[in-house]
């Protein structure tokens, strides 16, 4: 029987259930290759969904060492996604781990920019940031 | 900047081709999601789309990082739209399905039932209860685990206890009727085994929370009704908050919604005139149109407010269809985030970026 996520489970008195807050313990990732060739592999991440897996396909996808890229969640019951990487050459590993490390730098730059823009936006309405901090 | 310097050098050498421009019907599909009357149509993605016209149509980190934008456009404490312009749709995508369900909030778990004689039974109650947005900051608490003692750290608890007196008219009981039990819970387990021990119960606070926090933490909003008493019903209960996410339960999401849409562009293919004009702005109906008067009584129709459209396609079908064009801008994303209220908007995209960027960095860590 495949296991559920327990959703919408009533907070009755007595039931001291396991807390549904909990989070699991972040799983592993495995990779699926060949022992002959490095260039080629499958990774299965547990605990991720299409969040990771889209955003890391794209990125994969603007990489030029990369021949072939593309992610499944196999069964919408399980917590898991298969990210398949095919390069020209390259360990897909590392080409995977690079990948990875871009998203952080980008998204790193989208949180830079952010912050940027909003101490911008309140300089340039200080009506709202008095709302703000009075509510504060 | 991670180990890119054989990507570095290439972009460089790619300079000069960069200059080479697509063709226009090539870029609107490259840059644009073109929506006809029956469907939009797709574009391209694949880096090297272009590669035999000599046009990278790559994003890389320094590319992306040179080219992303972000304005905002409205902030209040709960409320806030801005455009992110130069990013996929993937990784915006990304950064909505962390903030609905992936943010943490505090949130009401268990409810500890003494009286309730109130219509409303327990576990409607309690799931009302629930739902409540509460003041406290996520960040600074801790999340409890199955065999977690529920501590200062994390677990906040409410009181609410109202009656209605016979012979009075019914009472409301709203959610500014908890009242937050900084001392933690006062329900006892089991009678002491000693009369001088502490008295036990549902909670094992260290210290008072008025002393780690510098605001009480009460509900966000006073006014939520939660039930209604008739004379002589009352309700008593005691609850526990604790931190979760969103994908858990709807009501650890600490967003009401956060939705993005692509800009909206309105083109003209040729010009539209007089009585053609006048029926195209009566058709839209947010008024995308403004009719500009050429002087000696001739009209013309002009795109005023491209923005307001919500792609009804209602102007791309009928008479006006070949000669308008509805597009929408593939790398501009206008970002609305609505919170609950337990943390401002900007707050909860930036831990969303950082949720994402935890997340890079535990699979790079379990690769290596």
């Amino acid at each position: 029987m495949r296991h559920r996520r327990e959703g919408n489970t009533p907070h009755t008195a007595a039931a001291v259930s396991a807390p549904l807050s909990a989070l699991p313990p972040p799983g592993g990732v495995m990779e699926h290759g060949s022992v002959t060739d490095s260039t080629a592999s499958t990774f299965s991440i547990m605990d991720e969904d299409h969040t990771l897996a889209n955003s890391v396909r794209f990125v994969l996808n603007q990489d030029p060492r990369v021949a072939f890229c593309g992610y499944s969640i196999p069964h919408p019951a399980d917590n898991k996604v298969n990210i398949r990487v095919q390069t020209t050459g390259d360990s897909a590993k590392d080409v995977l781990k690079d990948s990875l490390q871009d998203l952080m730098v980008m998204c790193q730059h989208v949180r830079g920019t952010l912050d940027t823009a909003v101490t911008d936006f309140r300089q340039n309405n200080p009506t709202d940031m008095n709302v703000d901090l009075n509510k504060k | 900047m991670p180990k890119k310097g054989t990507k570095k050098g290439k972009s460089a050498d790619d300079e000069p081709k960069e200059q080479n421009k697509l063709p226009e019907h090539l870029e609107v599909q490259r840059t644009r999601v073109v929506c006809k009357a029956d469907a939009p149509t797709e574009g391209f993605q694949y880096a090297g789309a272009f590669a035999a016209m000599g046009i990278d149509n790559s994003v890389s980190v320094d590319k992306f990082c040179k080219n992303f934008k972000v304005m905002v456009n409205r902030l209040t404490e709960d409320d806030m739209e801005f455009d992110m312009i130069g990013i996929d749709a993937s990784i915006a995508n990304a950064f909505r399905r962390i903030l609905i369900a992936e943010v943490p909030t505090m949130a009401i778990e268990k409810v500890l039932m003494v009286d309730n004689t109130s219509v409303i039974a327990d576990e409607v109650l309690s799931h009302r209860l629930g739902l409540i947005p509460l003041d406290a900051d996520p960040r600074l608490f801790e999340y409890i685990s199955e065999n977690d003692v529920p501590n200062e750290r994390n677990t906040i608890v409410y009181k609410l206890h109202v009656s209605c007196k016979r012979g009075s008219p019914r009472l409301t009981v709203k959610s500014g009727d908890l009242e937050w039990l900084p001392e933690g819970s006062q329900l006892p387990l089991a009678s002491p085994a000693q009369s001088g021990d502490k008295q036990k119960t549902y909670t094992s606070f260290g210290q008072s929370q008025k002393d780690i926090f510098e605001k009480p933490l009460g509900v966000k909003f006073k006014d939520i009704t939660i039930a209604r008493l008739g004379p002589g019903q009352a309700i008593e209960l005691e609850v526990h908050a604790v931190k979760g996410v969103g994908k858990v339960h709807a009501k650890w999401s600490p967003v009401a919604t956060a939705w993005y849409r692509m800009l909206p562009e309105v083109v003209f293919r040729e010009e539209i005139r007089d009585d053609a004009a006048e029926k195209l702005v009566k058709k839209c109906p947010v008024n995308v149109f403004d009719i500009e008067d050429l002087g000696n009584g001739e009209k013309r129709a002009v795109v005023a407010r491209p923005r307001a459209c919500t792609l009804c396609r209602e102007c791309v079908m009928g008479p006006t269809g070949e000669q308008v064009e509805l597009r929408r801008v593939r790398d501009h994303f206008i970002f609305t985030i609505e919170s609950t209220g337990a943390l401002p908007p900007e707050v909860l995209f930036t831990e969303a970026v950082r949720n994402l960027e935890e997340k890079c960095e535990r699979v790079i860590s379990e690769l290596s």
